[in-house]
């Protein structure tokens, strides 16, 4: 099995970087139990040891406010590891060390690994590891983790060390409040409160400062004992903001900083240059966030990212396509006609392909978020654009997942979903979640061009700015209505780092990316391979029997006398098409339909939609008898609409407007699901955006038709 | 010097933490970074919209808003 290791440590400290180096390629990623926060392992070998590592999510505390803390906390809790390897930035030593104190304070084991020794150097800092190591009580090994320096010393010494029970810290909070926590700590004790699991001290810590995993699970446990620590926490609490108008959660956390500042004013750490000089990050952050010259650079670094996600995967995914075109082509020549080729061809050849066809998109999106983030740029957008995104109850960063999704026309809901992992506030990053889908992405873009090309030929370019506008505005409403009903709650707290840029290095990168993309083939993969076959039978079944279809020549004679037997042919498919499952569905909701002005061919090619929003086009192409239309020359198609009953600049604005809104396409519905960690929230993007897409219809249809008439 | 709130702080101007006054996440969060009172701070700049802010402490660069900022008093010196 080996030693444990976990690793812990600050967001920005180099923790994935020391993570990558200790395991190599040798490392997986999942979930950890029951929540969305992604859980990495690996193994690793030095000398005759054996390590395994987990990476412990990056935060800058043990409190219960955010779900990556009581995940870190739980794991040395229930797992007990045998070190918690605590990766400490050198060059931001003394906040780093206030998430180290909290480890020790919980009595778990702990190895601090000093890195970016080499940008402290740069910066003048010099560290007495020794003394630090000797203060703190606990080994310090200085390393270098973008290089690898210092990765066996880090080894030698967890394996040195595994074995020896530290004993936990004991910082002194001040007269009063080590006061009650002797008392606290000698009745725990005695009754053996929680101790099965935590310290008795630690345990009376968390009562005073409230923490409500811990208040939750003492009331469990011993109600009265949970009473009778509460009413001491209250007690002193009173107390405290009495006297020095303060509470026990503050002065805590006060005292923890004042142990730290103790530690080093016994010259711990050397400063040979002036603390306030500005530093290169300083100096280019004078620029980047400038009040004219940051906005115009971050919309120019927007379409930089638009621009290497859509152009540059464009060959990529067209080799993709040709394969599966061909892997098609193979089929069509290989089987009989029939419904097993049916299947192969439509259901698993298209659903793998369009698996697969996001491949490329999703790679190249990964890779330059990953640039924009490991380089602190990411950072500097979300702090440039808080304020406008807060309005509407977003975070700063959602930005990145609205650009990719499809904010500059073209872009692509399913790697944009996936962009929203960025945001590390959770209600924020729902809304996101949930809005992105609004974006006109490359898939809608041809509807668009259909419609707009039969109905709006004289202001092209007008109309198509105009349904961005609409679609943006829609999002943004739509995300400021979820955050004050459904996702309610204050803005998560934007206190967070601008940390210092630097250049990401390409191991970094590609493991990231490679990561991201190969767990979107797993996990959405499988279901959605599962969901188009269960599409294609749904536009297949229940199939026309003999009778129904009639003798070809007869339809043919039904209509104009001079048809020739391929348009029958494509008569015949329209009527199957009608009489499948989803073709009924489309019938049955006509008279709803009708009050937006679609007709039932309309319905059809929308439920046709839900597989991926082009095929609007191509079903509607079936439904209108006009057989296999493709999406991008539908000149056919635009003619035939213009000269059909019904249709109109009003149905179709209505429709396009229908598009923006209306449910996901079940790839993005898929990745929402798994993004947000269950699939209540995929059945409610799906619902409520077709139901808010009808209700928007209905209304301009309603309105527009009666001011014309 | 008197004390004011964090906001009404100017760009480059530097000062000394005197008192956080938020309680419960927010008071946490803000003391989990360094945000605690005898620690010197200096403005770094402002967002274009003049929200939020970021400012220098202990060595790193740490952005709030507005609305956040209120709950900080700093002695200017």
């Amino acid at each position: 099995m080996g030693i444990s290791i976990a690793l812990a440590g600050n967001p920005n400290s180099g923790k994935t970087t020391l993570f990558n180096v200790l395991t190599g390629a040798r490392q997986h990623v999942g979930n950890y139990p029951g929540v969305t926060v992604e859980k990495k392992q690996g193994q690793c070998v030095s000398g005759t040891d054996e390590f395994h590592v987990v990476d412990l999510p990056g935060t800058y505390s043990l409190s219960a406010y955010s779900l990556e803390e009581v995940v870190a906390r739980d794991f040395i809790v229930k797992e007990q590891p045998a070190m918690v390897v605590n990766i400490v930035d050198a060059s931001n030593l003394e906040r780093n060390l206030y998430l180290t104190l909290q480890f020790m304070e919980m009595g778990t084991p702990v190895c601090i690994a000093l890195n970016m020794m080499d940008v402290a150097k740069k910066r003048g800092i010099g560290i007495d590891t020794e003394k630090l190591s000797a203060l703190l009580g606990v080994p310090v090994v200085p390393m270098v983790a973008r290089t690898g320096k210092g990765r066996d010393d880090l080894l030698k010494t967890v394996a040195d060390h595994a074995k020896i029970r530290t004993k936990s810290l004991k910082i002194s909070y001040g007269r009063d409040i080590d006061q009650t926590l002797d008392e606290m700590v000698e009745k725990i004790s005695s009754e053996k409160f929680l101790t099965e699991k935590y310290l008795p001290r630690w345990v009376a810590l968390k009562y005073l400062e409230n923490d409500v995993q811990i208040l939750e699970m003492g009331k469990e446990a011993n109600s009265q004992m949970d009473a009778w620590l509460s009413s001491k926490a209250r007690k002193l609490a009173h107390h405290l903001d009495t006297t020095l108008d303060t509470h026990p959660e503050g002065m805590i956390a006060d005292q923890r900083y004042g142990f730290i500042t103790s530690i080093f004013k016994q010259g711990v750490m050397t400063c040979t240059r002036d603390k306030n000089r500005m530093e290169t990050s300083d100096k280019i952050d004078k620029i980047v966030t400038h009040r004219f010259l940051g906005p115009m650079l971050m919309v120019a670094v927007l379409m930089g990212l638009y621009q290497f996600t859509f152009a540059y995967s464009a060959v990529p995914v067209e080799w993709c396509e040709n394969v599966f075109a061909w892997l098609g082509g193979r089929v069509d020549s290989l089987f009989s006609d029939g419904l097993l080729k049916s299947l192969v061809i439509s259901g698993i050849i298209d659903g793998v392909g369009g698996v697969l066809g996001f491949v490329p998109l999703i790679m190249f999106m990964f890779l330059g978020i990953s640039f924009l983030e490991d380089s602190g740029y990411l950072a500097r957008m979300a702090f440039m654009l808080d304020r406008v995104f807060r309005l509407f109850g977003l975070h700063g960063a959602s930005v990145m997942a609205f650009i990719v999704s499809g904010g500059i026309a073209g872009g692509c809901a399913v790697p944009g979903v996936m962009a929203a992992r960025t945001l590390k506030s959770p209600k924020e990053r729902l809304a996101t979640l949930l809005t992105v889908p609004f974006m006109n992405c490359g898939a809608k873009l041809p509807v668009y061009a259909l419609l707009v090309a039969a109905f709006f030929s004289e202001n092209q370019a007008r109309v198509m700015l105009v349904i961005t506008l609409i679609s943006w505005l829609g999002a943004l409403l739509v995300a400021k209505l979820l955050r004050s009903t459904l996702i309610q709650g204050p803005a998560t707290p934007f206190v967070m780092e601008l940390p210092p840029y630097r250049l990401p290095t390409f191991k970094g990168l590609a493991i990231h990316t490679w990561e991201r993309t190969w767990q979107y083939i797993k996990k959405a993969g499988t279901v959605i391979l599962g969901i188009s076959i269960i599409l294609w039978a749904m536009m297949t079944f229940p199939r026309l029997d003999h009778s129904q279809m009639g003798d070809p020549v007869q339809a043919g004679t039904r209509q104009a006398a001079a048809q020739t037997a391929g348009e029958a042919h494509v008569d015949q498919a329209s009527a199957a098409l009608r009489h499948s499952i989803a073709g009924r569905m489309g019938t049955a909701l006509e008279p709803v339909t009708r009050l937006a002005g679609f007709d039932w061919q309309t319905n059809i090619a929308l439920v046709g939609g839900f597989a991926a929003k082009e095929v609007v086009v191509s079903t509607l192409g079936t439904a209108y008898s006009l057989g296999d239309v493709d999406p991008e020359d539908a000149g056919s198609l635009s003619e035939r609409l213009q000269s059909s009953p019904g249709w109109g600049p009003i149905t179709a604005f209505s429709l396009i407007l229908f598009t923006i809104f209306y449910s996901p396409c079940f790839v993005a519905v898929v990745c929402i699901a798994k993004e947000a960690g269950s699939w209540k929230w995929g059945a409610f993007s799906m619902a409520f955006n077709t139901l808010l897409a009808l209700g928007v219809s209905i209304l301009f249809f309603q309105t527009a038709t009666w001011i014309m008439a | 010097m008197p004390y004011i709130p964090l906001r009404q702080m100017q760009v480059n101007q530097a000062g000394i933490i005197t008192g956080i006054k938020a309680r419960g996440e927010l008071g946490t969060r803000l003391r989990d970074m360094g945000l605690v009172p005898g620690k010197e701070i200096r403005i770094q700049g402002k967002a274009p919209l003049y929200d939020p802010v970021s400012l220098r402490i202990m060595g790193f660069t740490l952005t709030l808003r507005n609305n956040e900022a209120d709950h900080i008093l700093v002695e200017v010196t």
